[in-house]
């Protein structure tokens, strides 16, 4: 299958073209290819936005919420226009063991105003929309079309890509490839590490219909307030956690899970997905509620340490297909990282065709590492491992659960327990060296802190 | 028979997802080489559940209700004996609450 676009597809070597049919290719009309789109077409640069979906979006998925504070920098007033379904206002991180959870709760009305803070969508919706800005700029969308290989001279410069498409090369004098989490376009550019399935999750999602009273009775809501929940634990032993989060008159609820550890289990998705949903404490939030649609997607979580090299030659990567996915347990970010990464490698390229030359990696690299997208990721490199290690996933959870049963359960007679005892009883009952204790909230701290 | 995991079958599940099914598979396994798997980890992995095993230890695919994940491929343990690839362009799953 080697006319397609997939592991095995290679590059096609080529003779440098006499007039570049464009400016600039760009491969995905996602969050990522869209924003570098934008920026090419408003810099008054010819751009192709090449789309394998049939409108973009249809083959994108999402854990929850948009944060959508650097279209700032793209769309003014990006948040009186964006197709949201609800402004995030009340935010949880829910841990759970066995039957037992802890729940952090906050809520900030802040956040349901603007400038607002997070919302939830649908992707057919967002992305149709920010690529709808992309197009009004002068990009040219491209759907229902794959770009199957990189354009190579013999020198390996990148100077298009072909498309499947009859006569489907498209030229350019740089090619910025947006293509997802299996990005076979980046992997033809040799830019990908090895071991791949060690840093990926799979997420699935269940999309749950219900009376929108049902849904501001059930999560504590109203208007277009809306919930998001990230859950550690309930992947019944698989490494991973779990999401679920308010849309106007449905509710999205989901998992993340490793790949090496699902390839282990012998267990599918979706029995777990069931499991999590007769968790005591999330049963009650989607009980009666039926399926209007299940989805799934890879996601790239293992953060900087997994990173591709993220260019060169005459090609950028971003969104996912430089793994830009920020899974950082207490953080669980991506889109607005594809939408960072794909706006400055839009202006690299942008600035890169403007002085003649190709060399845009150097400064791609530099708008990354000033900005959110590259500073965070760095800082918080050590998050990915220690969020997916067997201590977080399999002790702390009920550690931490044991901790709170002890200092609320009443035990009279008995005088109340000291802090410290609950503390050091919780972590022998699950298996818990103090050392190690420290040891991880030292990480946390230099991560987190 | 029809396998029921909490409240809804696995293929009313699948039948609430629009699929544009291509003429052609984009997936092809060379099951000679399950054969010889012992872990045949795509078999639970699928999200789709697209790969069964059968009785002479191979394995039979479908290719027709894909998330185009990406799943399979990469939990492969024999050696790429899935072939994997997206469907031509406008094909395949149709996200719309994705």
């Amino acid at each position: 299958m080697r006319d397609r676009a997939g592991p095995a597809a290679e590059a096609v070597t080529v003779r440098r073209p006499e007039a570049a049919d464009f400016d600039a290719v760009v491969v995905g009309a996602g969050p990522a290819g869209s924003a570098a789109a934008l920026e090419l077409a408003r810099a008054g640069h010819s751009v192709a936005l090449v789309e394998r979906g049939p409108f973009p979006g249809s083959k994108n998925v999402y854990g929850g919420v948009v944060y959508g504070r650097i279209l700032d920098e793209l769309i003014p007033d990006w948040y009186e226009r964006m197709p949201v379904q609800r402004w995030i206002t009340r935010r949880q991180t829910m841990l759970l063991s066995g039957d037992r959870s802890l729940t952090v709760d906050f809520r900030s009305q802040n956040w349901g105003r603007a400038p607002y803070n997070g919302a939830t969508t649908y992707r057919a919706e967002f992305d149709s929309w920010l690529a709808g800005h992309a197009r009004a700029a002068g990009a040219v969308l491209v759907p229902s079309t794959v770009a199957t290989a990189l354009l190579r001279t013999a020198d390996g410069q990148v100077v298009g890509v072909r498309t499947d498409r009859p006569d489907g090369d498209l030229t350019a004098r740089v090619v910025i490839a947006c293509d997802g989490v299996n990005s076979f376009l980046g992997k033809q550019a040799g830019l990908h590490p090895d071991e791949q399935a060690a840093h990926t999750t799979l997420g699935v999602k269940e999309t749950l219909a219900l009376p929108r009273e049902t849904i501001e009775e059930r999560f504590g809501v109203t208007g277009t307030d809306g919930v998001d929940i990230e859950i550690l634990g309930g992947t019944s032993g698989v490494p991973g956690g779990g999401f679920l989060y308010t849309n106007r008159d449905t509710v999205s609820v989901g998992l993340v899970l490793g790949l090496p550890g699902l390839a282990k289990a012998g267990l599918r998705p979706e029995e777990i997905l069931a499991e999590l949903k007769q968790h005591p404490s999330v049963r009650p939030l989607v009980r009666g509620a039926e399926v209007v649609e299940y989805s799934a997607h890879l996601i790239p979580e293992g953060g900087y340490r997994s990173m591709p090299r993220l260019g060169g030659n005459g090609l950028l990567l971003a969104g996912d297909s430089a793994a830009m996915c920020l899974a950082a347990g207490i953080w669980l970010e991506g889109v607005n990282f594809a939408l960072g990464s794909g706006m400055y490698a839009g202006r690299a390229a942008a600035n890169g065709l403007r002085s003649g030359g190709p060399a845009v990696l150097g400064e791609y690299r530099r708008l990354l590492e000033k900005s959110f997208v590259l500073a965070d990721h760095k800082k918080l490199r050590d998050a990915p491992g220690l969020v997916l290690s067997e201590r977080v996933q399999h002790r702390y959870p009920g550690l931490v659960c044991d901790l709170a049963e002890g200092m609320f359960t009443v035990d009279n007679p008995r005088p109340k327990p000291g802090l410290r005892r609950l503390l050091r009883r919780a972590a022998r009952h699950n298996g818990v060296r103090m050392r190690e204790l420290a040891r991880d909230a030292l990480t946390g701290l230099r991560s987190f802190g | 028979m029809t396998q029921r995991y909490g409240d809804i079958a696995f293929e009313d599940r699948m039948s609430q997802v629009d699929f544009r099914v291509a003429g052609n598979a984009h997936i092809v396994v060379d099951t000679d080489v399950c054969r010889s798997c012992t872990t045949k980890a795509c078999v639970h992995a699928c999200p789709a559940k697209l790969f069964v095993p059968t009785d002479d230890g191979g394995i039979l695919f479908n290719y027709e209700q894909c998330f185009e994940c990406g799943t399979c491929y990469l939990v492969c343990d024999g050696g790429n004996a899935i072939s994997w690839s997206y469907p031509d362009g406008g094909q395949g799953v149709v996200f719309r609450h994705g």
